[in-house]
């Protein structure tokens, strides 16, 4: 983790080196840019515009806006138990600002960020978080599955969705999200060494944070870091800093086209950091030291764009003022509609179990509506 | 009409599968060039080739993972798992992902497929390849299981499988793949997911069995004519959902009941069974309902194999002890 410390905050973004490694080189802090000129990473890199990444600092503001109200509803009752990604918005936007929108996204439960970017309604976000089934279910045509629990499953899915797209000739691409702690299961392995066998279109993208819960990436690996260990299953594996949303930009961008052009699979640690718990049901406090969270809230991924921007002439703090309240009024408008959604319809307890209910089902059903009523409108 | 054994007839009906619907995939452990272990994909790879008859990497999770993001992103795969005993690796993506796909996103999202496993003991190999663990998937709501006894039903249960919108767990009883041929129609045809079968009337007592078990019950049937008593014997084919509709109205006609599994007794298939015969048919009992398992102990290594599974005589013990209740 210590390879990507090395920013200079006071450099433009675009003037500092991107620490984008491929492991497959064997080097451990190549830059992007002689990577490309030994010509081991083939394609360019393609940087974000001035008004794309403007349009990715809105955007950040958005998701870490929507993130601290999300925290805030829960401890005020208002949503059950949420997993904050503060800290981790450039790897999230910077990645879903480089996919097509026709792309497969496998998330977990913290990939609220990139999946906003990509096409979830933020109040679909919120009725997730309040346990409403109606929060699994993207907009027609956004191809968002919904949110894996349990660690690192989804990535043989997004493994599975690229080879349909391979098969059916479609130069669509999948992503399956994982944290450093869903490198140890066995699932990653699988997908992994399935990408690799089938060569296809997909880009599992790792957002190193450096903890699982509580347990440190040392005591998950023994490995030097994440990227090496594509090399083991002859996929390409990049090392970037996930708070430098240029590089995360460039790499998704990078790894995308290459599947788009049939040339296999990626591996992507994008390394960052939570600032705040696991989930708002953990602590983390008692597990990492405040001087390491102050260290790394110092390398604010939002905080170091706007720099930037504004070095550059092309942000102002009034822009960046406006910006916020913006953000705070859309916010708001997603937490009234989810406030306003009815109660749950009961049905939905059974309606979708089968594609069509068996007979047991039916009984169980019509005895559920004859104690407990159908519940709220569908 | 062509006669088949069981295995035969799960080739043909991957065939049949493969042929009618470009989006079927078949996939697993040494299906392609191999054919399969037990052969039943012989000849497909070279019939439809290896983008659709695929040899995967050795890792069951992977192979039902991929297969959930395959049906997802529209395909219809039939993943293979070698042995019913080689699937808990796989356990969570079935009980995690397979079953709940549709459920979790309201419709949204599906993913049809149809898992293949032989089960059940009787090939002499080491452990792990005698596992009957059916009652585990039974258990889990979202995805159906069926096991055919015959080749008639094994071509016909499968493409309903392949038809079926919801992910089907299809288990082959190993022992009998090439015991006995049967006619099986050439093409496509049918038979009816959550339909029970009564393969022998009678009125004395009815015995449900599946699988291999199927056979084993119709031989205790004849033992037990020697004794004087008619018994109905009834494949159940489809093991989730049950057709309690059936079941009942064996019960209800002969009033004692015994149900046959090779996996062990203890909350096995049996015990549901039981439950669904005391639920519809309560007050026509003349006995309590007659569980015939395997013993409740791990599956045995093959020596122990024979013992460990009801035979005819175990279950014709099990008919008297419901006829002499």
């Amino acid at each position: 983790m210590k390879q990507v410390e090395d920013h200079d905050l006071t450099k433009p973004v675009h003037e500092r080196e991107r620490n984008v490694t491929s492991a497959r080189d064997g080097a451990s802090s190549a830059s992007a840019k002689e990577a490309a000129t030994t010509g081991e990473s083939a394609g360019n890199l393609v940087s974000p515009s001035d008004e794309q990444l403007l349009e990715m600092y809105r955007s950040m503001i958005l998701v870490r806006h929507f993130d601290r109200r999300a925290v805030h509803l829960q401890r005020t009752g208002r949503l059950g138990t949420y997993a904050p990604l503060e800290g981790q918005e450039a790897a999230q936007v910077g990645c879903g600002f480089a996919l097509d929108k026709r792309d497969w996204l496998f998330p977990t439960y913290r990939e609220h960020g990139v999946s906003m970017v990509h096409g979830l309604p933020m109040s679909t976000v919120f009725l997730y978080w309040n346990g409403r089934p109606e929060g699994c279910i993207p907009p027609a045509g956004v191809n968002i599955f919904p949110i894996a629990v349990p660690i690192a499953t989804q990535l043989p899915h997004a493994v599975g969705a690229a080879w349909a797209s391979k098969l059916k000739g479609e130069d669509v691409i999948s992503v399956g999200f994982l944290g450093d702690g869903a490198t140890s299961e066995g699932d990653f392995h699988e997908a992994m060494n399935f990408a690799g066998v089938f060569k296809l279109p997909v880009i599992i993208f790792c957002q190193n944070n450096g903890y699982a819960i509580s347990v440190p990436l040392s005591k998950q690996t023994a490995a030097e870091n994440l990227a090496s260990k594509a090399a083991g299953y002859g996929v390409e594996g990049v090392r970037i800093d996930g708070n430098d949303i240029t590089a995360v930009y460039e790499a998704v961008k990078k790894a995308a086209d290459k599947a788009r052009r049939g040339d296999g699979p990626t591996f992507i640690e994008a390394v960052t950091y939570r600032f705040g718990s696991h989930t708002t049901a953990d602590d983390h406090t008692r597990y990492r030291a405040g001087q390491e969270v102050d260290e790394w809230k110092s390398k604010d991924p939002i905080e170091r764009l706007k720099k930037d921007l504004l070095a550059r002439g092309l942000w102002s703090e009034e822009q960046d003022e406006a910006a916020w309240a913006e953000a705070d009024a859309q916010v708001q408008v997603a937490i009234d509609e989810m406030q306003a959604v009815p109660p749950v319809d009961h049905n939905r307890l059974f309606d979708y179990a089968y594609a069509e209910l068996p007979q047991h089902l039916v009984e169980q059903r019509d005895e559920m509506r004859s104690l407990y009523g159908n519940g709220g409108a569908k | 009409m062509a006669k088949m054994t069981i295995i035969q007839a799960i080739t043909d009906g991957l065939r049949v599968a493969l042929q009618e619907d470009p989006r079927v995939l078949v996939l697993g452990e040494d299906v392609g060039v191999n054919g399969g272990v037990f052969r039943a994909t012989e000849g497909l790879q070279a019939e439809f080739g290896a983008a659709r008859v695929v040899d995967t990497p050795l890792a069951e999770a992977g192979i039902i993972g991929s297969s959930v993001g395959l049906a997802v992103n529209g395909m219809k795969p039939i993943p293979e798992i070698q042995f019913f005993g080689f699937i808990y690796p796989a356990m969570e993506q079935i009980v995690a992902h397979v079953a709940r796909v549709r459920m979790r996103s309201q419709g949204r999202f599906t993913c049809p497929m149809v898992i293949r496993a032989p089960y059940g003991a009787g090939i002499r190999a080491p452990e792990l390849h005698g596992d009957s663990p059916e009652a585990f998937f039974v258990h889990q709501p979202g995805i159906k299981v069926v096991c055919p006894s015959n080749p008639y039903d094994a071509k016909g249960l499968l493409l309903a499988a392949v038809d079926s919108e919801d992910p089907v767990l299809f288990l082959e009883p190993l022992r009998i793949y090439r015991a006995f041929r049967d006619e099986v129609p050439e093409g496509r045809y049918t038979v009816e997911l959550g339909k029970a079968n009564v393969v022998k009337e009678g009125k004395d007592v009815s015995v449900f069995a599946w699988g291999t078990m199927l056979r084993v019950a119709l031989e205790a049937a004849k033992l037990a004519k020697e004794k004087g008593w008619d018994v109905e014997v009834v494949d159940l084919r489809s093991l989730s959902p049950l057709d309690r509709e059936t079941i009942a109205e064996s019960v209800k006609k002969t009033g004692r009941a015994v149900v046959v599994h090779e996996a062990p007794k203890t909350a096995g298939l049996g015990a549901e069974i039981a439950s669904v015969i005391q639920d519809e048919a309560f007050l026509y009992l003349e006995a309590p309902v007659v569980r015939v398992g395997g013993y409740d102990t791990p599956q045995p290594l093959f020596s122990l194999e024979d013992i460990f599974a009801p035979d005819a005589k175990r279950v014709l013990h099990g008919i008297d002890k419901a006829m002499n209740f």
